[in-house]
């Protein structure tokens, strides 16, 4: 079968672990490799996996006569702002696992097919990808007027461009609750662990519920979601049922659902405990073959 | 070298921020303007207010505040006549805008703290501090777990980012007399004439006051403290006896001590829901390394799942939790309760 061809823009641990997660897919076929740094380890671990590995950038990659159907960008947010432009000139569809959100944002679990025919999607943050599945489970069930999420990450997992802009995180992630994940107001919190071993990633979230929501029907919908996430993120699991809290002065007078989950990586290329690091290439993949059916099924 | 011409150390009280944990977050107005107009009375220089986990801390995580901190910060500043207006945040949680309206509102310094080996994550948010006319300082918070090594390459972050006094803080009130001294002499030795060094203790094992005169000797030219030890934990080192100790040693802080004496007894102590105590849970949290305002949260979460809060304490230890991990709390309560 035609497999859509892809490249990946950024040779780093994402792009690379990406790399393998697309290696297995039946419909991408990851045929470049583009870095920026001519010794590169990423470049060359695409090199010796059969891929066109290049050290010239984008410049190299737009100049070739064949181009890729899709570019998987794990760049930064600052370099994708800037090359978003000249993929969509020259009609190249882009999945963007940087912060830049230039495109609408995609979360496989809640709006996979929403956005097929988009120019470039954005895939919000590891911690949106965690946890506004959940919440948009809570909130098909019950109005959701506050959300928050926590997302604890091991420090060794979390790279220099997070690192440099927290608030980047917080703010994509805190939207993507609204806008996706049906919220009326979202909240994230980032903490960083450096505890040896490193932790798993694990994300709680807090979702503000009528006093009288029917709460069976709730944790129903939250098991469905989780589900549906572990399809494509195999390591995604709850850790704990769904808790649930009647409203208290601290709790600001509004009940509660608290979920607890926890994201161990698949170990392709990164370590299992960058479940943060996993859940967007994996994600990535997902939406990707979601861009390579529309693809193929417009060639054919 | 003295902290200026008059003080040999400046004392910051954070009775309305680090209080904010013993008060659940539900300070009103009125309780920020008698504490603040007592303080101010004493001569306290700097006194803080903000929720306790810093701006933004007002979450399911860690406790809805009763009134807006924006708004307890405006009152602080309205009734403060000599003393400067702190402020406390967490990248991560609190954001830029959230400095920038604090700083509108008429608060002048700016605390940033991250867990100890994290201090990368404040640099963006130092930058805008200094860029604001704020002036700065940087906690490297669980300052027990990391070596004075470690602690120093961390100080040093941030003192390039724009901090100008990083401070050893000894969130779970673990650290014990010379642990608290080295840690202080590697951050002046490191940061010389870059920044100052400060130190923020808690009463966990009952060292508070012990380990801020050591940390002065090593250098260190800011101190925290709670009037009342009303803090996170057994609370902070009570700034009564700390002003009173050291004017003892010949210190000079500024602060009248009867004054701060009667503070204590007659405006803190009547806002207080109960006296920060060494307890059973505080002095777990000293003798394993927990996070101080892990307190309330573990006893909530004990007494909704029917489990011992010190247990949930020993777990969160065993799982090495960092600041900011309140949540962590619910599903060990939810485990502890599975296994009985």
């Amino acid at each position: 079968m035609t497999k859509a061809t892809a490249a990946i823009v950024g040779s780093g641990n994402i792009g690379t672990d990406l790399m393998y997660k697309l290696l297995r897919s039946e419909l991408i076929e990851p045929r470049w490799m583009i870095g920026v740094e001519a010794d590169s380890p990423g470049l060359k671990r695409a090199d010796s996996a059969g891929l066109i590995a290049s050290a010239e950038g984008v410049e190299w990659l737009l100049a070739q006569e064949e181009r890729p159907d899709i570019v998987f960008e794990a760049t930064s947010a600052y370099v994708h702002k800037a090359n978003a432009p000249r993929y969509e000139a020259l009609g190249i569809r882009a999945v963007d696992l940087t912060p830049a959100a230039v495109g609408p944002a995609v979360v496989p679990a809640v709006n996979l097919g929403a956005h097929l025919d988009a120019p470039n999607v954005s895939l919000i943050t590891c911690g949106g990808q965690a946890t506004i599945p959940v919440v948009h489970a809570v909130s098909r069930v019950t109005e959701v007027s506050y959300a928050e999420i926590v997302a604890s990450v091991a420090s060794p997992s979390a790279g220099p461009g997070t690192r440099a802009n927290i608030d980047e995180f917080t703010r994509t992630t805190g939207r993507g609750i609204e806008t996706i994940g049906g919220a009326g107001r979202g909240k994230a919190i980032i903490i960083l662990n450096p505890a040896e071993p490193p932790m798993l990633m694990q994300d709680t979230v807090f979702c503000a519920i009528p006093a009288d929501a029917d709460r069976d029907a709730i944790a129903a919908s939250i098991r469905d979601v989780v589900g549906a996430v572990a399809s494509y993120v195999p390591g995604y699991r709850l850790r704990a049922e769904p808790q649930f809290d009647d409203p208290t002065p601290v709790s600001g007078g509004l009940a509660r659902v608290a979920v607890f989950l926890e994201v161990e990586g698949a170990g392709d290329f990164l370590p299992p405990y960058s479940g943060n690091l996993d859940i967007m290439t994996a994600a990535a993949t997902k939406v990707g073959e979601g861009l390579a059916r529309r693809a193929l099924s417009e060639r054919s | 070298m003295p902290y200026s011409a008059d003080l040999d150390i400046r004392v910051t009280d954070s009775s309305l921020r680090d209080g904010s944990h013993a008060k659940q977050h539900q300070f009103t107005v009125e309780h920020v303007r008698s504490v603040v107009a007592a303080l101010d009375d004493a001569g306290v220089p700097v006194i803080e207010v903000t929720h306790g986990d810093g701006l933004g801390g007002s979450s399911f995580n860690y406790g809805f505040s009763h009134t807006p901190e924006q708004e307890l910060i405006k009152a602080a500043v309205a009734t403060a006549t000599r003393a400067k207006i702190a402020f406390l945040m967490l990248p991560g949680l609190g954001i830029q805008d959230d400095i920038r309206e604090a700083a509108d509102n008429g608060a002048s310094i700016c605390r940033i703290a991250t867990h100890c080996t994290e201090a990368d994550i404040s640099i963006q948010h130092f930058g805008l501090a200094r860029e604001l006319g704020l002036e700065t300082v940087g906690f490297l918070m669980m300052a027990h777990s990391r070596p004075p090594e470690v602690l120093a390459r961390q100080a040093r972050i941030m003192a390039d980012a724009g901090c100008e006094c990083v401070y050893v803080v000894d969130s779970a009130g673990a650290l014990i007399m010379e642990q608290t001294s080295d840690r202080v002499a590697a951050l002046v030795a490191e940061l010389g004439s870059d920044a100052q060094v400060g130190f923020h203790g808690h009463e966990n094992l009952g060292l508070g006051v012990a380990n801020s005169i050591l940390a002065v000797r090593a250098g260190a030219l800011q101190i925290d403290g709670s009037t009342r030890r009303f803090g996170a934990g057994a609370g902070n080192t009570p700034v009564e006896a700390f002003a009173a100790a050291v004017e003892r040693l010949g210190i000079r802080t500024g602060i009248d001590t009867i004054k701060i004496i009667d503070a204590a007894e007659d405006v803190v102590r009547p806002i207080m829901d109960g006296e920060c105590l060494l307890d059973r849970m505080a002095l777990t949290m000293g003798y394993t390394g927990v996070y101080s305002s892990f307190l309330k949260h573990a006893d909530r979460q004990a007494k909704k799942y029917g489990v011992p809060g010190a247990e949930i304490l020993l777990e969160a230890g065993r799982r090495k939790l960092v600041g900011g991990q309140e949540d962590q709390l619910i599903e060990i309560a939810v485990a502890l309760a599975a296994k009985k």
